[in-house]
């Protein structure tokens, strides 16, 4: 019973801390009502998902990919992970940059950030 | 914000080497981790650090809103211009070792790959800059 | 080498050079912008039929990005449903280009105009990159490159409402693009590759895994969020009817479009036949959920009262359609399909153009104002009235030929009850498109000429339009043409089973 536990859980807890940061994001993006704590849940929920490739890359023992002048060996973590989350990184900044400027827009037309009482001035 | 002595002295002094370590960075990343993008991000934090501890109009004769805009346009022209001098040199888009071979220079190549990094480093740190001046500036609108 | 082999690389990087060149030459003056947007955009559509006639004549075009081949680099591939994909998308891409300019005039600020061109033209770029790239990260980042751009585009009217769209769609956009990213990873994992034709090889071995069901999983549903298939289509009315008309055409066909065409990508190239219909069968879910959205949209539009809306949810209604083809997968139902691809894409930039027309003359689309607009605009509502029949499925229009194979495939597949929910769609479509044509045509006064003062939209904007309007009605009598690349795109698509 315990080990079936840990094997589930302790043998792979990267996914699990993953699964959770994911779910945290995704409960803030849906429950909160202020916008910008929604870009927070949002940037949380990304990062849940670069966290996820990042510990993919991981190899036990490894070291940075950078080639040894000496031509020594050595064990290198997968490096692509790595790149394609750097990618993933500049566009969630991208896409928070764009989403702070909406909310700051949103707030001088309306002067609310807050979902309910938009949605009362949206239809007002 | 209030004037800070310690925060501005300390910023005066940070942002040389900020920027120092922004350039390595972009240098490294043809041969080591490093590369345009990590490099971009931290010169444009240098303004950013700067933004904060004295104002933006501080920033802004540093680096004004038409630096960053011929900055971010001149990024792409380097980056895009590369790719296809290499398919002028009968490469594919950014088969650097064509001109290499062409040219006869050695190491050109790594060279190539040092230039296209430059590139991005110029652009992203004038979109970043560009980015921090609008959200200072209340989304553009005095602008 | 010559340049013609550089055309796939030169389709992604020609726009982003010209938004550049756009910036620059907008800095100087901003007059400048129009003209370079519209000849990239004319270069694009010529390079776009170029690469097409190269793909039909000589099979799938590869390009190696850097030269690198795959697995270590990115490739860009063209197939026949690529081709045809690209094709598309430019033609609506230039008929939107010249559409923009007189109505990008009235509706954008002047000073945002600089800024409207570049962005425009780096949405083209991304979902140029979308359509022809063969690798799945790369993908990733084209669609968030478009989305992006979407989003800003979306306001750039600077009407408070359209700020409140834009977040929203961005916050729902970033979600799908999230569930895709994790998607990609878990295929990833399973795999250890990222390009899509060796992941089709490599996939089936590792069909059982728990890793490749989530990764489905996460892919389907992050575009269906971005295709707007219902119920996650939320964000879609407020995005369509808040943003500047040349906006809501470009992003109501090309974007939509190719976000299903993404999906198809997957689901077929990536995923095969076999996948979806045994190792996880998911084609009886999405034919009931597509049912569902034929109906609910349809209904959706017939309560509205905004001449936008009620387009925008004519498109939740007509997405359903082209996932109808995927749920009832077989090869005449997807033949259905990808014409409908096309033809929604005609029908519905013509009738959004119709409803950009009316907004540039009367500066409104709300249809209880509009009574009798068809007496001061006729070609604009004959038009409308054209593209509205083909939207309905009236022979002989292209709307017609798509629904006409859709229902041919579901009988072959046995599934009669569902190819009636296709006619109940269609009667649907009649009532809401026949809502805006009996006031429009019967309604209001005769005396009504204040509002437009008895003129036609601009030239400019009118011209597009018709031709759109035309189209539909050519496509559908010449319909051999594109069924038979159709046909091809759809045999390469099954080519797996």
């Amino acid at each position: 019973m315990i080990e079936a536990f840990s094997e589930l859980f302790f043998a792979r807890y990267n996914y699990w801390m993953a699964i959770i940061l994911m779910l945290i994001g995704l409960y803030a993006l849906i429950a909160k009502q202020n916008l910008v704590k929604k870009i927070i849940g949002l940037n949380i929920f990304q990062t849940a998902i670069f966290l996820f490739y990042i510990s993919v890359a991981s190899v036990e023992g490894g070291t940075a990919p950078i080639y040894l002048p000496d031509g020594a060996s050595a064990v290198y973590v997968n490096p692509l992970p790595h790149v394609l989350i750097l990618t993933a990184i500049v566009v969630g900044v991208s896409i928070t940059a764009v989403a702070l400027s909406l909310v700051v827009r949103i707030y001088e037309e309306y002067g609310v950030i807050d979902e309910d009482e938009l949605k009362e001035a949206v239809r007002g | 914000m209030r004037e800070n002595v310690v925060i501005r002295t300390v910023v005066r002094l940070a942002v040389p080497f900020i920027q120092i370590f922004a350039l390595y960075v972009i240098v490294h990343g043809a041969s080591g981790a490093g590369g345009g993008f990590q490099g971009g991000v931290v010169f444009a934090s240098s303004f950013i650090l700067m933004t904060i501890a004295f104002d933006l109009a501080y920033t802004r004769r540093r680096i004004g809103s038409r630096g960053t805009m011929i900055c971010s346009a001149l990024g792409i022209a380097i980056f895009a211009g590369v790719g296809i001098l290499c398919i002028l040199y009968t490469g594919n888009f950014l088969e650097y070792g064509v001109i290499e071979a062409a040219l006869g220079i050695p190491h050109l190549h790594g060279y190539l790959i040092d230039l296209v990094e430059a590139g991005i480093g110029i652009t992203v740190m004038a979109v970043m800059t560009s980015i921090i001046y609008d959200m200072a500036n209340r989304g553009g609108r005095s602008a | 080498m010559t340049l013609i082999d550089h055309l796939p690389v030169l389709l992604v990087a020609g726009p982003i050079v010209a938004s550049l060149l756009t910036l620059v030459a907008g800095w100087h003056d901003r007059r400048l912008c129009y003209p370079i947007t519209l000849a990239a955009v004319l270069g694009e559509f010529a390079a776009a039929i170029v690469i097409f006639r190269q793909v039909m004549d000589g099979g799938t075009v590869r390009y190696y990005v850097g030269g690198w081949a795959p697995p270590m680099g990115i490739e860009l591939v063209i197939d026949t449903f690529g081709g045809f994909i690209l094709a598309t998308i430019m033609l609506l891409a230039l008929m939107t280009a010249l559409y923009a300019f007189r109505s990008v005039k009235k509706e954008v600020p002047a000073e945002k105009t600089v800024s409207f061109y570049v962005i425009f033209q780096i949405l083209l770029a991304g979902l140029i990159g979308m359509t022809i790239t063969g690798d799945v990260f790369n993908l990733y980042v084209f669609l968030e490159i478009s989305s992006i751009a979407a989003y800003t585009l979306i306001s750039a009217t600077r009407k408070p409402h359209s700020y409140v769209a834009s977040y929203n769609y961005l916050v729902l956009g970033s979600i799908a693009a999230g569930f895709i990213l994790l998607g990609i990873g878990n295929l990833y994992v399973a795999t250890g590759t990222l390009n899509m034709a060796e992941l089709a090889v490599m996939l089936p071995a590792s069909y059982d895994l728990a890793t490749v069901h989530a990764a489905f999983l996460f892919l389907i549903i992050g575009f269906s969020i971005k295709a707007a298939f219902f119920p996650l289509h939320l964000w879609l009315p407020d995005a369509y009817t808040e943003s500047p008309s040349a906006v809501t055409v470009l992003i109501a066909t090309v974007m939509a479009k190719v976000s299903v065409y993404a999906l198809f990508r997957f689901l077929f190239s990536v995923f095969t036949m076999a996948y979806i219909t045994e190792s996880y069968p998911v084609t009886g879910v999405v034919l009931l959920i597509a049912t569902i959205a034929i109906v609910a949209g349809a209904i959706l539009a017939i309560a509205q009262d905004d001449l936008k809306r009620l387009l925008a949810y004519s498109s939740v209604s007509q997405i359903g359609y082209i996932m109808f083809a995927i749920g009832v997968a077989n090869r005449i139902a997807l033949e259905g399909g990808l014409l409908h691809i096309l033809g929604h894409a005609v029908m519905k930039g013509c009738l959004f153009m119709v409803a950009g027309l009316i907004i540039y003359r009367t500066g409104t689309a709300q249809l209880s104002e509009l009574g009798g607009i068809a007496r001061e605009m006729p070609l604009t509502c004959a038009a409308f009235a054209l593209a509205g029949a083909s939207m309905i499925g009236i022979p002989p229009t292209i709307g017609f030929m798509s629904k006409y194979y859709l229902v041919l495939g579901a009988f072959e597949a046995g599934l009669w009850p569902y190819a009636a929910v296709l006619l109940v769609g269609s009667l649907l479509a009649a009532a809401y498109i026949w809502r805006f044509i009996e006031i429009a045509y019967f309604g209001g006064h005769h005396d009504e000429h204040h509002r437009t003062g008895g003129r036609e939209g601009p030239a400019s904007m009118l011209a597009p339009t018709i031709g759109l309007s035309l189209l539909c009605l050519l496509l559908g009598i010449f319909v051999a043409a594109p069924l038979e690349t159709i046909g091809l795109a759809v045999a390469q698509l099954l080519g797996g089973t």
